[in-house]
């Protein structure tokens, strides 16, 4: 495997409740080389922003737990960095890009302080040249007026402008892993479309990698060197993006890209598949998928029709498929698939 | 922002009207009056003189002539004179009494702030803690005490068994003969306690508002996005988690000064203290109306008052409220 960035492996993650203690991830593993973009998809729920907090640390603990697992960066693992070298890395060399433009910026500070800060947070100038950089930053985000505006509030400004100095922010030190949460989730179509090239403009100009996180397979499709698909706190599937729309292996992939309408089109939730998804509190052995797949429920279906004689699928009821890696880097977790096309063992 | 504060004092003449019409019905509608006060227990008082004093007190004429009078002496800012044997006009009165009111309610609202909030943010930020839960069990013990009787309690204890402090007045007999820095410091020794009970009460009530207040703000995504910038855990809480969760308390501030002066009259009564609240007690026992009617009413437009300056201090601290 080439040189990698970002390398999570193994990560099992737990939310103490008062109901108990509820995994949300379960042995999350995936990697980020330097300059790459890397898409998440996944449904409303799956553990995308919880797998981006952990990355960071920011999930306050408690209630969340790591149980297993590791977080390297640059060969060096995050999770056993003491706190006050994590701030180290925090915006200055993993920065991230939330979801909610309208409530991630400080109410009673402006912009200008806001994007200073992060200046001032890593020692990098004293406060006056902060102020000057930060109007710099947002001149680069083509913030309109970016001088005026660095002394407004941010209830002053449009959600775009608003994710606009979050990106500034999170840029301004020119980290080498940016991720994005969903940056353009919440902003309406044109505002979403302006931003994601701006990301892709500073993403070459600042030869940064990203971890992209959406719901929106069409933004993968155009943003994303390699895309992995996330169901029920696990990564079912990566591969390179070409690859994956073309021949996508794991069944969940295939009823997602199968119920694209168009494979640009800016759907804003993933296409539905028939079952629901089962509660976290209460996941059942075996594939987590299995209850929805098409070829485990056919084979069941044929076993107690006795139409065969054994149940050849028996083995996802039973067992969670690890990731086996069926052709160079394109990785899926799947039993069926595993007998049916022969993946290797990873 | 100056428009703004004209049209709330000038919207504030018909609340202040409304107040004094229900606080002088209530106040005629409590048994006893003026006249009953001085002589009911007087055998040489006869039905005529009891009439002529009331005839001189204007008390024999319908109640809404009365009011109407006191009104119009009211809007040339005439409080009239007490009925209290020494007759002298209730503007005065109030005005030798109020400072040191004053003084303790604003020294026990600093307190409040000082303790309170502290606290309140100490304990969300370590949230379930030992400290938390300590400061928990104090706020609700606080407000199940009775301040008036932990105020006996405490009186008993510093000032009768360890004779630490004095436990009425606010200065001692020597008062006269100290220095500047002696005066001071006598005065601060018999504020001492009164301040400190008076502003008891608004401790549990703040702290636990500061904390739940604290741990919404904590909750907030701008919160998290300050930590995604690497910023060390006491600038997050300070700068940014602190100055949200504190904007509504600058309100509930603003709003307790009625509950502030009402704990004057207790306090000030037990302790012994020449303020308005004692005033006001004396006042009301021996139906002084000129004078109730007269610190109500400073009473109702303080409260008024502080309403005010809780909005416009909101408006400051809050841009979206500032430039909005
Ligand atoms: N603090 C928490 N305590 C308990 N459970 C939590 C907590 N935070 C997240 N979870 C659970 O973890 C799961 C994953 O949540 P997450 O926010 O990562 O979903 P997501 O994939 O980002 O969804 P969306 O697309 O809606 O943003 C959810 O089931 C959620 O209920
Ligand atoms: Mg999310």
């Amino acid at each position: 495997m080439a040189e990698t960035l970002l390398d999570v492996r193994g990560l099992r993650l737990s939310f103490a409740t008062e109901k108990g203690s509820v995994r949300a991830l379960f042995g999350v593993s995936f990697s980020v080389a330097p300059g790459e973009t890397v898409g998440l998809v996944g449904e409303s729920g799956c553990g995308k922003t919880v797998t981006a907090l952990a990355v960071l640390r920011l999930l306050q603990s408690p209630p969340a737990i790591v149980e297993s697992g590791e977080i390297v960066f640059r060969g060096e693992d995050l999770l056993a960095l003491p706190e006050k070298r994590m701030c180290g890395v925090r915006g200055k060399s993993i920065s991230m890009i939330f979801q909610e433009p309208m409530s991630s910026l400080n109410p009673v500070l402006t912009v200008g302080e806001q994007v200073a800060e992060v200046f001032t947070a890593h020692n990098v100038c004293g406060k006056r040249e902060a102020a000057e950089r930060a109007v710099e930053w947002l001149r680069k985000v083509h913030m309109p007026d970016p001088s005026l505006r660095a002394r407004e509030y941010p209830h002053q400004m449009s959600g775009g402008m608003r994710q606009r100095a979050m990106i500034a922010m999170a840029l301004a030190l020119t980290p080498s892993l940016l991720i994005a949460d969903e940056p353009s989730t919440a902003l309406d179509v044109t505002i979403q479309a302006q931003i994601l090239s701006l990301l892709r403009e500073l993403r070459e100009r600042e030869r940064m990698a990203v971890l992209l996180i959406t719901h929106d397979l069409g933004v993968v499709h155009d943003f994303a060197d390699r895309t992995a698909i996330m169901y029920l706190g696990r990564i079912v599937e990566i591969a390179p993006t070409r690859e994956l729309f073309a021949d996508p292996i794991h069944p969940y992939t295939q009823g997602l890209l199968a119920s694209l309408p168009g494979k640009r089109t800016g759907e804003k939730r993933l296409p539905s598949i028939p079952g629901t998804v089962p509660d976290l509190s209460n996941v059942p052995p075996g594939c987590p998928f299995a209850d929805r797949c098409p070829f485990r429920r056919e084979a069941l279906s044929r076993f107690l029709a006795r139409e065969v004689p054994a149940d050849p699928l028996a083995v996802c009821d039973r067992e969670d498929p690890p990731l086996y890696e069926y052709s160079g880097g394109h990785f899926a977790a799947c039993h069926h698939q595993r007998t049916v096309r022969g993946g290797g063992a990873r | 922002m100056l428009r703004y504060i004209v049209r709330r004092l000038v919207g504030a003449v018909p609340i202040l009207v409304g107040i004094s019409l229900i606080s002088f019905l209530m106040m005629h509608m409590a048994p006893g009056g003026p006249i009953g006060a001085g002589t009911d227990l007087n055998p040489k008082a006869t039905a005529e003189s009891r009439a002529r004093l009331k005839a001189y007190y204007g008390l024999d004429q319908p109640l809404h002539i009365q009011y109407g009078r006191w009104l119009v002496r009211m809007s040339t800012l005439d409080f009239g004179d007490s009925f209290s044997p020494d007759g002298r006009p209730v503007a005065e009165k109030i005005k030798e009494r109020i400072p040191i009111t004053l003084t303790i309610n604003v020294l026990s609202m600093g307190l409040i702030f000082l303790v309170a909030i502290p606290v309140g943010v100490y304990s969300a930020v370590r949230k379930g803690s030992l400290f938390d839960r300590i400061s928990t069990v104090a706020v609700f013990t606080g407000f199940a005490i009775p301040t008036f009787w932990l105020a006996l309690l405490l009186m008993i204890l510093f000032g009768v068994k360890l004779g630490w402090l004095p436990i009425s007045g606010i200065s001692s007999l020597d008062y006269g003969s100290l220095g500047p820095l002696g005066k001071l410091a006598d005065r601060a020794h018999h504020l001492l306690l009164p301040v400190l009970l008076l502003g008891f009460g608004g401790l549990a009530g703040m702290s636990r508002y500061t904390r739940a207040n604290m741990l919404e703000v904590i909750r907030q995504d701008y919160v998290a996005t300050a930590r995604a910038k690497g910023l060390p855990e006491g600038t997050v809480v300070f700068r940014h988690a602190m100055r949200n969760a504190l904007l509504p308390v600058i309100t509930i501030l603003g709003l307790s000064v009625p509950e502030l002066l009402g704990g004057s009259v207790i306090f000030e009564t037990i302790f012994a203290i020449p303020g308005l609240g004692q005033l006001f007690y004396q006042g009301v026992m021996s139906r002084d109306y000129p004078l109730i009617m007269g610190i109500l009413t400073i009473g109702a437009f303080l409260t008024l008052l502080g309403n005010l300056l809780a909005d416009v201090g909101y408006a400051l601290a809050d841009p979206r409220i500032r430039q909005g």
